[in-house]
Order: C-alpha cells, then structure tokens, then sequence
C-alpha cells in the first residue's frame, strides 16, 4: 500500500470508536436499504410465480390483465387463431384460479388450481412423489411441496379432498422454482378438469402460452396479437407488468422510496456527522501536515480513500448482514419473500457512494480551506 | 550589505570576509498586511533579513510584533504582499503550490508551538511523517524515524502514542520529526512555550548540540528570554520591524 494512504488508513482506523460509528451508521444504512428491496424484490418474484414456474415463451391475455394472478377470460377462437398465427410452433391454454378445499377436519382451505393443457401438459411441474400421467386418472390433482403444503394437512399420494364439491385425489407431489405470493397451496391438474370443477364464467381459457418458432418470430406473433385484440407478453415482459402493478399502482413503489431515502438520511447522518468531526478533530494536524508539505492532491486523496475504504467496508458488512438474516428467516420460512438481487446491491452500492462522497466532499474543503498559517497561529 | 572593504554588516552584526557563512535564508523588503482601508492591520513592514548555515536565530518580540507571520512568510507558508525570500537560491515566492510544497518538505523542518503530533499514531510513525509523505516506504520511514527518535532520546518509547509521552517528550519527538528528512532549515515557533522552565532549557540545549551543525540553520521564534542564551543571534522585532539585533551568549 502507498505509504500515504497506509498513513491515512490508520489514522482512520486507529481511532477506533470513530471508526466503529461510521462503519455502524453506513453497515446500518446499508443493511436497511437492501433489507426493504431484497423483500420487495422477493415480494415481486413470488407475485411472477405461475409465470416462472410454467416457463412457457409466449404468454397471451385479454387486455385488462395487470398481473398474472388476475386473469381474465379468453374465447376459445382466441386459441385456435393463436395456433394459426405465422411463427407459431404450437400453442396451449393454460387454466388459473381459485378453489376452496374441503378440509378432513371440516375447514375450508384456499388453494390455486393450474390447468395444464391435457394433450402436452406443458407448464408441468417437477414431480417428487408419483408419475405425472396419473394426472389423467378421475379426480387426478398434482400438489406442490412448499411452505403452504402443511395447510392441506400434509397430503400424500392417495389423499382425498372436496374441492369446490367435488372429489379429489392426490396422485403426485410436485416442487417448482417459486412459490405464490398469497400464502396458498398450489394444485396442479389437467385443464379440463380444472374447468370442469370450478365455476366459470363464459370463457375459460386464462392465458394461451405460445413457443414461437424462433425468437425472430416473437415481433410478428405479438403484433398479430395485437390485431386480434389481445395482448402478447414474452416471459420477462409479463414478469416485468406484474412488478410495475405492484411498484405503481399499490404504493409499493413509494414505500421502496421512502425507505431508500431513510436510509440514505441514517447513513448520512450518522456517518456524514462522524466522519466531518473526524477531520474536524484532526483539522489543526492536516493544517500541520500541509505546512510540513504535503500536496493537495495527496492530501485530498487521503481523505478519499478514507471515505472510500469506510463505505466499502460498511457496504460489505451491511450486504453481509442482510444475506445473513435473509438465510436465517429462510431457514425458519421456507418461503420467506426476500431475494438479493444485482440490483438490490447496485442500489446499496450507490448509496454507500453518496454518503462516501458527500461525506469526502464535506471534509476535503475543511481540511483545504485550513491555512498552515492558522497553525502557526495557534 | 557590504560595509567596507574585507568586513560584512547586517543589521548591528559585523563578519569578516573569511569568516562570511553562507546564507541560508535573504529575505529583502517584506511587506505583509491584513485587511484593506481602514481595517488594514500591518502585520511585517519592509523587514530585510539574512540567516545563515549554522546559526541558530532567535526572533524576539511582544505579542503581536509579527514574529510569527516573518516565520510563515520565510518558510513559504503566508505569501507577503512584497518582498523576495531566497532559500538556498531559490526564490520560494516564485514557485506554484505544489513545488513550494514539495520545496518545505525537502528543505524545511518544522517545530510547531502545539506539536501538532497525530494522538492515534504511535511516536515512531508520527516521527516519520515527513518520510512517509515523501512517498518512503513506510517500513524504512519507522526504522528511520527510530533512529531519530534514539538521537533526541527517546529509545524505547517508538511504540507509544504521543498522549503517554510528557510534554518534554512530546517536543522531542516534534524535533525528531523536523529531523528525520534532514532539513538544511529548520523552523521553531515558539518551542518552550508549552514547557516548562527547565524542560524548555534542556530542549533548546539539546537543539543546540545535536541538532545544530554547520550545514543547518535553525530559526527560532520566541519570547522566552530564559532561552535566549542558546541564540547565535537574536533579532528583536516591535510593530512589524525588526528593530534591533544582538549577539546570543553562546
């Protein structure tokens, strides 16, 4: 290390209940703001669930549609136009909705019911338990092992229900990548059966999921969408609709943005504050060192890599307390909505730079407006 | 200015042609001021000053004379309104910012009234600040500074921060700082000020044996007058003038 910055490195940390201020007030700033937007973000994933579990390319929809769980019924001619469509490989409806689930003990269990297409049950989930044809068998339903399977009483293959009136029976146990928003079991099924044992209105076909024939053809399948009037959203678009309902139209958005700019006012409070009465303590030394003979730029570069190695230090430690707790809860809540994402750290990493810097900026003119003669003065 | 011919005189002070040291510092027609109009405050008045290499120059005056801003105007640190400052030939006024800088840090060393030394640091790296800001490395800066730290006796404690030092020791680790980069000048403002009595004579005699030599000038403000004693010279300074000079007693 250059001697100058190692000279600058331990006045910093050699004055430890200083130090241990600053790295707290970024550590804590930090650690909030990546805390709120881990679980906003984990909020948002769990929100994109049936998307992300069924993984087709191509989603098409009814206009209205804001998010994946409020589906809006589609004609069937809108799935046979689909099929008809130039660059379209094939193409498959896809049931999404409720149910209540009679309980053995008598209660009442709300559950999500998934139709799968009944010829390619494309969208099926990965079984743990069972083989997957027995989902054509009467009655046949695919339960998804998460957080939420305690709440159908543990079911195992054989297990039987009423669901909407109807019988059913467990005939696999299936995981997938992301669990749903709301905190209810998921049950898969063949899409006429799904459509035959929840009531409906007239239309049944939730979304129509498409592969296209190649990515090129994307365009050209989402504007013939269009004309038809309906709505054609890749994989990533929809995820992408889903999160702007949840970030501008819930207020969830102006939430995050609070929290950020608390975090921002906690981490510039406390570490701005502690850092400036560091240099304002030292200011009559680095008024010492300039008459002794140090340049500017070498002193200005000592105050940088202060703030630098503090808010970097306290960035480590504030994403490593996050990451920490965010496993802790896990391991308690399987399903726990918090999710570290790149730009979950790219937020805390900015802000970690405007508190190093507004901090630096603060303390580099002190220390460049103190005159050696001021020293001599005394 | 020469006086006549073989003989030098500056100010009350008479040399000998073949005794005629070499002059460490010229200063010539210094003026400094604070303020404008009327709020204007003459801080140094047409001051000339010579100092030479080995000599050990006291500047004496009340409170207030402008011993302090003549210390910071000849060791390039307050920018005189006039006047030259030649240091070794180099007219220091003339430098930018950075030369100037880079121009103490190599030449001058300096004894602050306070210490100034950084409490979090240990008295072998606060010793070897000078070094380090000349971008040394930091390995060969301590064990330089220690040697320093030996000479003005202080072996043993490079590990302590200053704060467990005496103010004695404290001083002598400021001297060993101003040192350790060998400055053919060194600048004291004020050194017993903080000392008492007796620490403040043994400093200065210190100083003045072991710091002192033939290639060194050490420039001293002070109005300690139980020190004066130690002064190759001593320049009397009153309302921005240096007034009167006289021989020290040594």
């Amino acid at each position: 290390m250059n001697s100058i910055l190692k000279l600058a490195y331990k006045l910093l940390v050699n004055d430890r209940a200083k130090f241990t201020a600053l790295l707290l007030g970024i550590t804590f700033a930090v650690f909030l703001i990546m805390f709120i937007t881990s679980m906003f973000v984990g909020v948002l994933n769990h929100a994109s669930a049936t998307v992300i579990n069924i993984g087709a390319t191509i989603w098409v929809m009814d206009p209205a549609v804001e998010t994946v769980s409020n589906s809006v019924g589609m004609p069937d001619y809108v799935l046979d136009a689909v099929r008809s469509m130039q660059g379209v490989k094939y193409a498959v409806p896809l049931y999404s909705g409720g149910a209540l689930v009679k309980l053995a003990d008598g209660t009442y269990q709300s559950v999500t019911v998934i139709g799968l297409d009944d010829t390619s049950l494309l969208g099926r989930p990965a079984l743990l338990e069972g083989k997957i044809q027995d989902i054509y068998a009467q009655s046949g339903f695919i339960v998804v092992r998460d957080a939420e399977f305690s709440k159908l009483e543990n079911p195992h293959i054989g297990s039987e229900f009423e669901l909407n009136d109807n019988r059913a029976v467990i005939v696999g146990i299936a995981q997938v990548a992301t669990s749903g928003l709301y905190g209810i079991p998921t049950l898969y099924t063949t899409y006429q059966r799904a459509a035959e044992y929840i009531p409906n209105p007239r239309f049944t076909i939730s979304y129509v999921l498409v592969e296209p024939k190649s990515a090129n053809a994307i365009p050209q399948i989402k504007a013939q969408v269009e004309r038809l009037g309906y709505r054609a959203r890749t994989k990533e678009e929809f995820m992408q609709n889903t999160a702007d309902f949840f970030i501008y139209k819930t207020g969830g958005g102006t939430n995050i943005l609070i929290m950020t700019a608390i975090s921002l006012i906690v981490g510039l409070s406390i570490s701005g504050q502690t850092f400036y009465t560091f240099i304002l303590e030292n200011l009559e030394r680095f008024g010492a060192l300039k008459a002794i003979g140090i340049k500017s730029r070498d002193l200005v570069g000592m105050i940088l890599f202060q703030a630098t190695f503090t808010a970097m230090t306290g960035y480590g430690l504030g994403v490593g307390l996050c990451v920490s707790l965010i496993w802790l809860a896990k391991l308690r809540l399987p399903s726990y909505a918090a999710m570290l994402t790149f730009a979950n750290l790219m937020v805390g990493f900015v802000l970690v730079v405007i508190i190093a810097a507004v901090s630096s900026y603060v303390g580099i003119r002190r220390v460049l407006q103190i005159q050696p003669f001021d020293i001599f003065r005394g | 200015m020469w006086e006549s011919e073989g003989s030098y005189k500056y100010s009350h002070l008479t040399f000998s042609e073949d005794e005629m040291p070499q002059v460490a510092i010229k200063a010539q027609g210094l003026a400094k001021w604070f303020g404008e109009g009327e709020a204007r405050t003459d801080a140094l008045r047409d001051v000339d000053l010579e100092t030479y290499f080995g000599e050990m120059l006291f500047i004496e005056g009340p409170s207030g004379s402008g011993k302090t801003t003549l210390l910071s105007v000849l060791s390039g640190i307050l920018k005189p309104n006039s006047g030259t400052v030649r240091v070794e030939d180099v007219e220091i006024w003339s430098l930018d910012a950075d030369k100037l800088a880079e121009f103490r840090l190599n030449k001058l060393g300096f004894v602050f009234q306070d210490y100034h030394l950084f409490p979090r640091l240990t008295t072998a790296e606060n010793a070897a600040i000078p070094l380090i800001l000349k971008k040394k490395d930091w390995n060969e800066s301590i064990h330089e500074a220690i040697k320093y730290l030996e000479i003005v006796g202080l072996k043993g404690r490079a590990d302590l921060p200053p704060v467990r030092l005496s103010g004695g020791e404290q001083q002598r680790v400021a001297i060993a700082r101003a040192m350790v980069s060998q400055p053919d000048i060194l600048i004291m403002d004020e050194p017993t000020a903080s000392l008492d009595g007796d620490t403040g004579i043994s400093i200065l005699s210190f100083v003045r044996k072991n710091v002192l030599n033939a290639s060194r000038c050490i420039v001293v403000v002070t109005h300690d007058d139980r020190i004066f004693q130690f002064a190759s010279r001593i320049l009397h300074m009153e309302d921005g003038r240096l007034t009167t000079a006289r021989k020290g007693t040594t």
